[in-house]
């Protein structure tokens, strides 16, 4: 199915803050995008007054591989180590939406014409959401690196902001797939190993509390997350059923006696404005809450991820102070052993204070997002059960004024 | 030899017949609860009882208001009675409630959990809906058998139930529907009202059932709404725990609050959408099957009558034949059997005119009262709706001020 976009700010689910300073100089935006049979290609645009670049406004055509490339890349770069890695949007995914589309396509001869042109309206509102979505997840990756005053300066995000052509990153074959998982389990050992190491003492109260925060926090959205989920699906359920009962009501009215042929016309019509109602509940849930969630959910595992790199740096630093020691008693390579704990030394400082700062944006900027949605969530819930209310009252005196 | 058109007679003029029963309504001071399910006995051998409670002003009882004890089986007997009576006369009596393995097996073992709790009173709603049908039923209101379930302490226990539960009658409707159309009755229906009111509720029961499937559907989802919802407010609480930000921990603590009483919300609402939606619509859908049979019973009654002309003819040419033969002791016979068959011709004659009578009287009260009914629950239901979206308004605007507050 084809499915284009022209992301204008209008239409940006902004679910997430993304720069509380605000800085001009660099601005990227996903212009348009464009779904075919299997991937879906983004427009990326650049306005910028940096030297860096040759023009002050370019735009390139990339698609979701070349968005992973770009983040791994980053995670991969020593330079990085101190800050958190905004996470990388997820794969785009119309399978399901697919599916039920086909299934609908097959056919089920019971349903009549009207109820099938719903439920298509139905499905195709439901990819279109997801699709404006992908959009979203992937400009908010971009907009969150133009905004890090070092994230930004990067020769990758450059190039990948810039270079005309085709980045030629192909996907993970499974090899690489089964690599990144393999490597996330050492993470997690190293990081049980590195925590049980004795004479690894957390220094400072900080991270300490950041360290437990963080792991219990996680767990926490994440559950929250799948559940916001489930409420989100439910509601998209019940706003289904009303397309059958609003069609049996419909048929009921055209062949039911006089007194009764208004009551279920008017009902029918009742159900099917609610079920838009529904939608409207559902939709808005799954960006407000569900949506929010899961970046936080994201982003704070890469929060974690910094953690587990300077807990690293630290465990580095243990080590090479151990084998300075070591060299001094026995007098060999001492210089090599004091240049090296001094690297280490250097190094998990430098981590510290950049981790120490990039956490405590990573809170404001929580913060900051929970609010905005939290806020938005309950005006919206207000104005459609207001909108409900409206509904069901006028269609109540309607009914009532029936002889 | 005579030739009779066998058809059934216009005699009434419809409409007036139908507008008779419209214009009578209801006048009956009668009202009757079903109450407090209670648990007797143990294991398999026990029952619930229902207390039945009559409040009236009618002469017709020696109290104003009396309640007595009845357990589901009675109820059975009390409708097998009053089917066995009046539905081959062709008045409309309201089936009884499903027997159900299943839920009273739970209720007997002694699971006292929610899903038993839900059967007893889904049983017990429509055990009443059941009695005000009856009671509100003007010729089955002066049945004895009914005064006697409503007033007396002591009822003799109905035995062989099987036969006697809802289900259990409109088998034997049902059969005898086939039975009917298996005969091939070429009913010359000289009276269009009635193949058009059959054709009218065939039409009506297909779509019932189909709006009953989708509603069905709706309190299923419902449901899983409310769980879902519940589960989240948990979980939305834990992370509130977590937040190390004082006033967003708060704004989460609150908003799990909020989705706590939302789960009530949808829990009540699905309710209401079994009991007034869901219950109307099966309650009429097995009374539509009552009607049907009533239809059929009618078609039976044609049938004997028209039996019984054709076996006069046989006995006329009988006769015809001994006269001929000049048997005179045959002769005598033929004639006694030709007064007795013409007497059995006028009997079915005014048995088809009194069941076609009464049918389109019952089906104008049905009718009357089925629309009464309907637009009654629907108000109702709509108003329930409302309901649930007022509290949705109200814990929505307490909370909002709560997500402002976090700076």
């Amino acid at each position: 199915m084809e499915g284009r976009q022209e992301a204008g700010k209008e239409n940006k689910p902004s679910s997430i803050s993304v720069d509380p300073q605000g800085d001009s100089s660099l601005q990227v935006e996903i212009s348009d995008a464009v779904s075919e049979r299997d991937k879906v290609k983004f427009t990326v645009q650049t306005k910028s007054c940096l030297p860096h670049f040759a023009q002050t406004e370019f735009s390139v055509v990339r698609q979701h591989e070349e968005f992973i490339w770009l983040h791994d890349a980053y995670v991969e770069n020593e330079e990085y180590a101190g800050l958190i890695i905004p996470p990388a949007p997820p794969r785009p995914d119309f399978e399901a939406s697919r599916e039920k589309l086909q299934k609908l396509g097959e056919g089920d001869s019971s349903i009549t014409r009207e109820e099938f042109a719903k439920m298509k309206q139905e499905l195709e509102a439901e990819y279109l959401a997801i699709f404006k979505k992908t959009v979203a997840m992937h400009e908010v990756f971009l907009q969150r690196l133009a905004a890090h005053p070092t994230l930004r300066r990067d020769h990758n995000f450059f190039v990948f902001l810039e270079y005309g052509q085709d980045l030629s990153v192909r996907g993970k074959n499974r090899k690489e797939l089964l690599g990144g998982f393999l490597r996330n389990i050492v993470k997690s050992a190293d990081e049980a190993l590195i925590t049980s190491m004795s004479g690894l003492k957390e220094v400072d109260d900080f991270f300490e509390h950041e360290r437990t925060f963080l792991l219990e926090y996680h767990t926490r959205i994440r559950d929250a997350c799948l559940r916001a989920d489930r409420v989100m699906q439910s509601h998209k359920c019940l706003a289904d059923d009303y397309i059958p009962i609003s069609a049996a009501l419909s048929s009921l009215g055209t062949q039911e006696v006089n007194q009764l042929k208004t009551s279920f016309f008017k009902l029918a019509e009742l159900f099917e404005r609610l079920r838009k109602l529904e939608g409207r509940v559902a939709s808005d849930e799954d960006l407000k809450l569900s949506d929010m969630l899961r970046y936080y959910m994201r982003d704070s595992q890469a929060a974690k991820d910094l953690l587990y790199r300077r807990l690293r740096a630290l465990a580095d630093y243990e080590n090479a102070n151990k084998a300075l020691d070591k060299a001094r008693t026995r007098n060999r390579e001492v210089r090599t052993a004091e240049s090296n704990q001094q690297l280490c030394c250097r190094r998990f400082e430098r981590l510290s204070d950049s981790a120490k700062q990039e956490l405590m944006d990573f809170k404001s900027r929580r913060v900051s997002s929970f609010r905005k949605n939290l806020i938005e969530l309950a005006e919206l819930e207000l104005k459609h059960a207001k909108a409900s209310t409206l509904l069901l009252r006028n269609t109540l005196v309607a009914l009532k004024g029936e002889p | 030899m005579e030739s009779k058109s066998i058809s059934a007679p216009v005699i009434f003029d419809r409409s007036r017949e139908e507008i008779e029963e419209e214009a009578n309504g209801d006048v009956f001071d009668i009202e009757i609860g079903v109450s407090d399910p209670e648990k007797v006995g143990d294991g398999m051998n026990a029952y619930m009882a229902y207390r039945v409670t009559t409040k009236t002003s009618l002469s017709m009882f020696s109290k104003s208001e009396f309640s007595v004890k009845r357990r589901f089986s009675d109820f059975l007997g009390l409708h097998s009675k009053l089917a066995s009576k009046y539905l081959h006369v062709g008045y409309i009596v309201p089936p009884a409630p499903e027997k159900s393995i299943v839920g009273m097996t739970k209720v007997k073992v002694g699971k006292e959990d929610s899903s038993s709790t839900e059967f007893v009173e889904k049983r017990r709603a429509a055990l009443e809906r059941y009695l005000q049908r009856t009671v509100k039923h003007p010729t089955l209101l002066q049945d004895p058998d009914l005064r006697q379930f409503l007033e007396s302490s002591e009822l003799p226990r109905a035995v062989n139930t099987q036969a006697l539960s809802g289900a259990g009658i409109l088998r034997m409707v049902n059969k005898a529907a086939d039975a009917v159309n298996k005969m091939t009755i070429k009913m010359n229906e000289s009276d269009a009202w009635f193949e058009e009111k059959q054709q009218q509720f065939e039409n009506l029961d297909q779509q019932l059932r189909k709006l009953h499937a989708s509603v069905e559907a709706l309190v299923c989802h419902r449901k899983e709404l409310s769980a879902n919802t519940a589960a989240f407010a948990k979980s939305a609480a834990m992370l509130g725990n977590s937040e190390d930000h004082t006033a967003l921990s708060r704004a989460l603590s609150q908003l799990a609050e909020v989705e706590e009483k939302i789960d009530q919300l949808h829990q009540e609402q699905a309710f209401a959408d079994f009991y007034m939606f869901s219950e109307l619509l099966s309650d009429y859908i097995r009374l539509i099957a009552a009607v049907k049979g009533v239809f059929d019973h009618r078609m039976k009654c044609w049938q004997k009558w028209e039996d019984a002309q054709i076996t006069l003819l046989k006995k006329r040419e009988t006769e015809a034949k001994m006269m001929v033969a000049n048997k005179p002791d045959k002769i005598q016979q033929a004639k006694n059997e030709i007064r007795e068959w013409e007497a059995k011709v006028q009997q079915g004659e005014r048995d088809f005119e009194q069941i076609s009578k009464t049918i389109r009287k019952e089906v104008g009260r049905f009718e009357a009262k089925r629309v009464k009914d309907f637009k009654t629950v629907i108000i109702k239901y709509l108003e329930s709706l409302v309901q649930t979206q007022q509290q949705l308004i109200k814990y929505w605007e307490a909370f909002l001020p709560e997500a402002k507050a976090i700076a």
